[in-house]
Order: structure tokens, then sequence, then C-alpha cells
């Protein structure tokens, strides 16, 4: 019951926030006579997007698609590094460096060449959201791995028992939370990274359609495609905290008790 | 029975143990009394195997000691898993040190719940226990290590005086009960002598034993004991020992 409140109080407020702006700009592309093919008031993106909108359902499964399958890709190759990072120290400095510096290659530079690379199908794009949603995804868990609780890890070796152990009892358990946390920093890069390896050649999807609303000068339709794809984000966004609640209860609810 | 001689450990430059010699024989409960950071937890870590030892050497009954050692730890924070239940955590002795499988472990675990007053919270997760539950769901996992020697490191340190006075008394009943070999570290002067059949004193860092102390203090003992002539006694004398150490240092 309070909880239910407690999430209430968390949401309105952003969403005033949200209608108001959206309410200044229905307000300002119709009396300010800048055009639809510039800044079309969000009523009429909503409308177009409606009467568009098998058009656009079309389009965001394959990036929902490629999305997801990115991202199950990033988790277990991220499972394994994060697993050799923290096993060996050779595998920790020889490895950290260089995911440190991969990050510095930015985005647009990647969708291109991944196309050249792998062609216009759907393996670009699942590298492309892989690449992007791997490093938060590993820098998660490896940090995760490393805020373990000393004395239990202690405890666990004056018990007898060696890493895999300690591991699986103690590090895997501690580094969930801080995986949940890069998993949704990753989560934000995948539907942009998706967009964006579209962008660069593709035959379905919301950076596709993007594209040809934007050539035929349907800003409003780029527009619905925009609001689609925040729309994406925000329900993988959620849905992270839905699987984290079931996996790790205990998370939140030891935040919860008063000590 | 373990016996330790001549233990020196330093940490870089920082000497913290310079020769600490003492015994704990089978069935004895020996309390090691010292200010904070006098090397009384680098102790623990020798006797457990997980820091090595610069100088001296251990025996126990006897002879070096094998790994793993037949020693219990219970760190001083009480390092519960919040992702595990009570009994869970309890299990985790007898799954990791005793070797056996989920199932039986988590059974004999619930086993153990009733005599460390913990029945019928064997499903709660540790957050929601109090501070004194906590200790005792430690103590069990300690316990269920199935290891000659338990070793508690401060385990009352953290609880206010209420609940240290209740857990003391507990412990003294059902050790009386158990005769588990402990050893325990405190730098409380009423726990040691309310608990121990013997105290070591250590001065401050580097470690070394600056007394050792009978109590022949009847059993069972009570609050009542503390109020005796001779605990009184004793305690002035476990003070002044603390103290001589202190002035050198000042
Ligand atoms: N792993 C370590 N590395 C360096 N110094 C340490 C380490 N462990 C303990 N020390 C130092 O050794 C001294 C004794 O520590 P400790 O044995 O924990 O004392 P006590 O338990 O008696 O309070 C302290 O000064 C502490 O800072
Ligand atoms: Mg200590």
């Amino acid at each position: 019951m309070s909880r239910a409140r407690g999430i209430l109080e968390r949401v309105w407020p952003p969403l005033v926030v949200l209608a108001l702006g959206v309410v200044a700009w229905e307000f300002y592309s119709r009396l300010s006579g800048i055009g639809n093919a510039v800044l079309p008031p969000p009523s009429r993106v909503v409308q177009s997007g409606w009467a568009d909108h098998a058009s656009l359902w079309d389009n965001t499964l394959p990036t929902l698609r490629e999305v997801l399958i990115g991202f199950a890709v990033s988790l277990v190759f991220a499972f394994v590094v994060s697993v050799a990072i923290d096993a060996s120290g050779i595998a920790r400095r020889s490895l950290m460096p260089v995911l440190i510096g991969s990050q510095t290659i930015p985005l647009i530079v990647l969708a291109p060449l991944v196309v050249i690379w792998f062609g216009f199908g759907l393996t670009p794009k699942i590298l492309l959201v892989a690449l992007v949603t791997f490093f938060p995804i590993v820098v998660g868990l490896v940090e995760g791995y490393a805020s373990s609780d000393r004395d239990a890890i202690t405890l666990l070796r004056t018990m007898g028992a060696r890493w895999p152990t300690t591991f699986r009892l103690v590090r895997l358990p501690a580094a969930l939370p801080g995986f949940f946390t890069g998993l949704r920093i990753a989560i934000t890069y995948a539907v942009v990274a998706a967009i964006f390896a579209e962008y660069a050649g593709a035959e379905f999807g919301l950076g596709v359609y993007m594209q040809g609303a934007k050539a035929s000068f349907r800003t409003d339709l780029v527009l619905a495609a925009v609001v689609v794809s925040a729309l994406l984000t925000l329900v993988l966004f959620a849905a992270t905290y839905v699987v984290q609640a079931l996996v790790i209860p205990w998370y939140a609810e030891s935040k919860r008790v008063p000590q | 029975m373990i016996e330790v001689r001549n233990l020196q450990k330093s940490y870089g430059a920082l000497d913290v143990l310079a020769g600490v010699s003492l015994h704990v024989e089978q069935g004895e409960f020996v309390s090691i009394l010292g200010p904070s950071g006098c090397g009384k937890s680098t102790l623990f870590s020798i006797l457990t195997g997980i820091e090595p030892a610069d100088g001296g050497e251990i025996l126990i009954d006897g002879a070096p000691p094998t790994e793993p050692r037949p020693c219990a730890w219970m760190p001083q924070s009480d390092a519960l898993f919040p992702w595990r239940t009570v009994e869970q955590n309890i299990a985790l002795g007898f799954e990791v040190a005793g070797g056996h499988g989920r199932r039986e472990a988590s059974e004999r675990a619930r086993a153990l719940l009733p005599t460390f007053g913990l029945e019928g919270f064997g499903d709660t997760r540790p957050y929601h226990l109090s501070g004194g539950m906590r200790q005792r769901a430690a103590l069990a996992r300690t316990v269920a290590q199935g290891r000659d020697t338990l070793l508690l490191d401060e385990p009352f340190g953290a609880l206010d005086a209420l609940t240290r006075t209740d857990l003391q008394l507990w412990l003294g009943d059902i050790w009386a009960r158990e005769r588990w070999t402990v050893v325990l570290i405190t730098h409380d002067v009423r726990e040691a002598v309310l608990l121990s059949d013997r105290i070591y004193v250590l001065g401050p860092r580097p470690g070394t034993v600056v007394g050792e102390f009978e109590v022949s203090l009847p059993r069972p003992r009570g609050i009542a004991t503390l109020g005796s002539p001779a605990a009184a006694e004793l305690e002035v004398e476990l003070l002044q020992a603390l103290r001589v150490g202190q002035d050198a240092t000042l």
C-alpha cells in the first residue's frame, strides 16, 4: 500500500514536467507558424503515428529483436570475461585497459564499419548492440565482485574453500546489485545502437523507418518513431527492475530495513 | 590442544605480534584480552592459516597444523550473507567446511536452530534479525563447521550493553552444556571474567603476552558471580595488567 504510494509519488513529478513540455511544444508549433515540416505539434505526431501504426509496429519488431539478441550475446560474453577477470590477475591486467580503451571508439564510426564487414543482415546490428552494452555490464559485474564483504571471503577461505566456491557463494551474489545497475546503463544504449546500425544500412527497423520518413519530409513520422524508440527503452528499463526484484529480492528488502 | 610459541608477525615496517606464546587445552574457554590494534585479530588470521607467521610456531595436538585447520572462525563483523536465510547461513558451515550436500546441510542447520534460540527464524533473512540474534546465527554457523576449536573475534563488540550482557550469559550457559574449546577475543574485562577458564592479557602493539590469569570462579556463573569479591579482585588485576602495557606507550 505505502509502496504503491511511494512509486506514485516518484512517477508524477516527471510526468508533470513532461506534460508541461508537450503543452508548450503544442502551442509553440501551432502559433509560431513554424510549419509541420520543421516542427509538427505533438497532437499531429500522435495522429500520424497512429494512422501509420501498422508500419511503425512492423519496423519496431526488428529493432526490438536486434536489441534482445544483441543483449543476450553481450550478457554471455560479459559474464565470461568478468569471470576471467575475477579469476586471474593476468586477465584483469590485460583485459581491463583494452576494454576501457575500446570505449573511446565512437558509435558513429563503428556503425558503418560493422556494416562494411558484416553486410546488411542481422549480424552487424547484433554486434553493435553487443559492443555497446558489453562494457557497462562487465564493469558492473567486476566492480560488484570487488564489493564483496572481505570477512565473508575470508570466512569461506578458513573453511577450506578455494576461488570457485568463494566465487559461487559470495562474489557472484554480491555482484548482482552492481550487475543490474550496469544492465540499466547498457539498456539505455542498446536501442540507440540498434537504430544507428540500421541507419548505416538495413531493410527494416526504426532507423530505416526514420530515414524514409525524413526523406519524404514527414517530420511527424520521424518524431513518432522517436517516441516509439523512447518507449522501447523505457519498457526495457522497467523490465530490469522486475527481473531484479525476482532475482535478488533480498537487495531491496535489506535496504528497506532501518538499521 | 593448541600451542602457540613465540609467534611473530609484521606488516611491512609495522610489528604487530612480537613473540606471543599461549596454549589452549581441549574443552577450555580461553580469552585474549587486549587493547584495540594490539594484533588480536591478526593472531586469529595466523591460527586459521589465512596469514603466514613471520616467526615462531603453532602446534596442534603436538604437531604442525594440517590444512584445513581444525579451527572455526567467527569474524568480528558477523558476515552473514543477506541473500541466504538464517538456516542457509548456518548450513554454510556444514556445506563448505563439512562437505555435506545442500539438503543434508539444511537439515542439520535446522536442527541447530533451537540450541541457538533461533527456532522459527530459519527462513528469515539476517537483515530482519536483531543484533543479538545475528550474533547467535553467526555462532551457529561457526559451530556447524564441526571443527575442534571455536575462534570468536569480539562476538559481542557491536552490541548495546544490555544485549551484550544477555548474550554473554547465554554463551556461558550454552558453553557449560556443549564444552566446546573456545578462544575468545575481547576488550571487555567483565566478559573475559564471566566466561573464561583462563585469560591472556596482551599489551599494546606489538602484541606480547603481559599476563596470564586463571579464573577459578565457580561455575555456573551468573550476574551474581560478577558481584563476588573474587571476581571484583580479578577485574582489578586485569585492568592493572592492561594499564601496565599502556603506560609504556603514553
Ligand atoms: N592485512 C594487513 N595489512 C597491514 N596492516 C594490517 C593488516 N591487518 C592488520 N593490520 C594492522 O595490524 C595491527 C593489528 O591489527 P588487528 O590484529 O586487527 O588488531 P586488533 O584485532 O587487536 O584490534 C593494526 O595496526 C592494523 O592496522
Ligand atoms: Mg580485531
